[in-house]
């Protein structure tokens, strides 16, 4: 065999080989970061290595990518009220429309694996800045008094509009909140209001309270300290025992020989708290979690290919700077509500503030101890202030909420999804801001970044003028009738 | 004689049977009928237009201006209130924008409070302007958008209830503000792809 022929015959080897191996990584296995053609925005980093959850068997078409958006974010879309629904563009009226802007595809304006497209308006995804012009162009038109000569980009940048949440900022809101001062009389935030009628609506309760006596644990796993703080906690005062988590089959009568676990994971908390799981899973503390979430699949016959789930998040996996000390921290549901202490008694106080800087090292977190924010809180575990007084970091990034539940029922809890409520941050106006402040204040403080850093210590240098925008425009109405 | 009734019972049957077959016959060219697209729009407005009047005066008229018993607003979702028929009409076309190509219909006006809801193809304009012109007529015609030929069909919205002529003479962007009962305010367009 002449010395060419081997040449050819290896390059075919190696091309081959490495082909399969590729193609095989691609649908199915191995190592893919080798595969990502560029780094993913911060809500997607943690699991891009599940490639097929967006991009299906690697060979499929758009419609497959807008659903995997869907399947994840349609929710959220709903929840906001979204102002530009993907049905508002179906009517073939908007084809024009659509041809310069897609807008019935998330990902017209968010792409993906293009870091240098990353919006600079701290939304952590891609988002051009002419995309309002596209269709409203004419709107320095019909309103000459506010809208002339504005740039074609500050529709979005200027505090005044999001293209889906403007559930605090249209027109008739600001108008209706126009004058509610800085500072409100009665200052209780949402949470406690929701935590009443969470508590008048009952759907965790399992059974009545439970004693000291009735703990049916195995005699070998018990003591008077577990005892104790289970007694005290929320479980025990709403008839779940201790077989209910630690030997669940069994006290459900689907298994005679369940063996005790000794440390029930997140399966065992979503039997009971689905709503709160589900928020937790869509979340970035707990979206690597989510049972149709997996780094690999295995092949049909299992043979090469074996099935890798992701790891919990741990901090030092996160892009926001965390503290050392927390590094290797596996989130799950006990990590903020704490068996830490090695007792039953589920911290919920603790979970509010806490837990997060315990992980949070970033300047707005590392501020809130310095914050008014932060005094209302003490106050109020102090018994100095009435409940519902301070101002947590849940507040804000996890507030109680009205939902809806798989029946259709109105339940209040706490949305543990940290981003539902981030971005863009007018989001936290209406669930948290204007329970103590008006809306004016709202606006301008959430526009200034610097007083975010500073965790709202301070006074806002910015003045959003939409609301005086809104007035002015109704009292030229009130005028011309 | 035998043979004979034999063959008097083959040939009435053979009658029968034939009977049977050109009734099937004339049964399945009932089924088979097909409808031309302006008998469509038309029965699909008959139905749009009709509930829209039914929600107008059994439900926003009665409720909320006669027995003032809950509000209509714009704003329903924070007032907790009913949505306004146009509203309701809108939610309607976007559900059916949802689950089908085989048609759509939108509310448009020469006067729309929502800009947004303006004429935009020629068909619109010319449809808007003829049945302004023309009362109690509807206008068809076809078009090409994005590619696609449509059947077109334009029908005159009519003010048949005072809270319609009250809402958009008083809302500040209405760039009309002496509708009278009657009026024709704007138009329902429907649309088939061809």
């Amino acid at each position: 065999m002449s010395r060419n022929s081997l040449f050819w015959i290896l390059w075919l080897i190696i091309t081959l080989g490495l082909g399969g191996y590729l193609s095989a990584a691609m649908i199915y296995s191995g190592d893919r970061s080798n595969l990502l053609i560029g780094k993913t925005t911060s809500g997607h980093h943690q699991i891009e290595l599940s490639c097929n959850t967006c991009h299906g068997n690697g060979f499929t078409d758009e419609d497959t990518i807008q659903n995997a958006c869907l399947s994840c974010h349609e929710n959220e879309l709903k929840v906001s009220n979204d102002s530009h629904p993907i049905k508002k563009f179906r009517d073939p009226r908007n084809a024009d429309r659509l041809e310069q802007l897609n807008a019935m595809k998330c990902v017209t304006c968010h792409t993906e694996h293009k870091p240098h497209l990353v919006s600079d308006m701290g939304m952590g995804l891609t988002l051009p800045k002419d995309y309002c012009f596209k269709c409203h162009e004419d709107i320095a038109k019909e309103r000459p008094q506010t809208h002339q000569n504005l740039s074609f980009d500050s529709c979005a940048t200027s505090g005044c509009h999001n293209y889906h949440d403007n559930k605090a900022l249209y027109e008739k809101f600001l108008e209706r909140h126009a004058d509610t001062p800085d500072m409100k009389l009665t200052q209780l935030v949402n949470n406690f209001k929701y935590e009443k009628l969470s508590e008048e609506y009952g759907g965790l309760k399992r059974g009545d309270p439970l004693d000291k006596t009735d703990a049916n644990a195995p005699k070998e796993h018990l003591n008077d300290s577990l005892v104790d703080s289970w007694h005290q906690d929320a479980h025990a005062k709403n008839g779940v025992n201790c077989t209910a988590c630690h030997q669940p089959d069994k006290a459900q009568q689907t298994s005679e020989k369940q063996t005790w676990i000794k440390k029930p994971g997140i399966a065992v908390c979503a039997s009971c708290h689905k709503e709160e799981n589900k928020s937790f899973l869509a979340g970035k503390h707990g979206m690597r979690l989510n049972p149709s979430l997996s780094q690999s699949k295995s092949d049909p016959w299992g043979i090469l290919f074996k099935e890798k789930k992701f790891t919990p998040m741990r901090p030092e996996l996160a892009r926001l700077e965390m503290k050392e000390a927390a590094h290797g921290t596996e989130l799950t549901c006990n990590t903020c509500h704490s068996v830490r202490k090695n007792n039953h008694k589920f911290n919920l106080q603790e979970a509010k503030v806490e837990a997060c800087l315990s992980c949070h090292d970033d300047q707005h977190s590392k501020a809130y101890l310095t914050s008014p924010h932060y005094k209302l809180w003490q106050k109020e575990i102090k018994g100095e202030l009435p409940k519902g007084s301070g101002v947590t970091c849940a507040t804000c990034h996890m507030p109680r909420v009205e939902v809806e539940d798989e029946y259709e029922n109105i339940i209040y809890l706490i949305n543990h999804n940290q981003n539902a409520n981030l971005r863009p941050n007018e989001k936290m106006i209406r669930s948290a801001c204007l329970s103590c402040h008006g809306l004016r204040f709202s606006i301008d403080s959430l526009a200034d970044p610097k007083l975010i850093k500073k965790n709202f210590h301070g006074r806002s240098t910015f003045k959003i003028e939409s609301i005086d925008w809104v007035l002015k425009r109704s009292s030229k109405a009130e005028e011309t009738k | 004689m035998s043979n004979f009734k034999t063959t008097l019972k083959k040939f009435a049957l053979t009658g029968i049977g034939a009977g049977l077959m050109l009734t099937m016959a004339s049964t399945s060219q009932v089924n088979a009928k097909t409808f031309e697209p302006a008998q469509v729009t038309d029965m699909l407005h008959l139905v749009l237009a009709s509930d829209r009047e039914v929600y107008t005066k059994k439900v926003v008229k009665r409720l909320a201006n006669k027995h003032k018993v809950i509000k209509a607003s714009e704003f329903f979702e924070d007032d907790k209130a009913l949505p306004l028929p146009a509203q309701m009409f809108r939610f309607g076309s976007e559900t059916v924008a949802d689950k089908t190509k085989d048609f759509s219909y939108s509310l448009i006006s020469l006067w729309p409070i929502n800009k947004q809801n303006a004429p935009k193809t020629d068909i619109e304009k010319k449809g808007l302007e003829f049945i302004n012109a023309n009362k109690g007529k509807n206008f068809y015609g076809e078009e090409s958008l994005g590619g696609k030929k449509y059947f077109t069909a334009v029908y005159p919205d009519v003010a048949i209830a005072t809270p319609c002529v009250g809402c958009h003479n008083n809302h500040k962007d209405t760039p009309k503000k002496d509708f009278k009962m009657g009026d024709v305010m704007g138009g329902v367009v429907i649309r088939i792809p061809l």
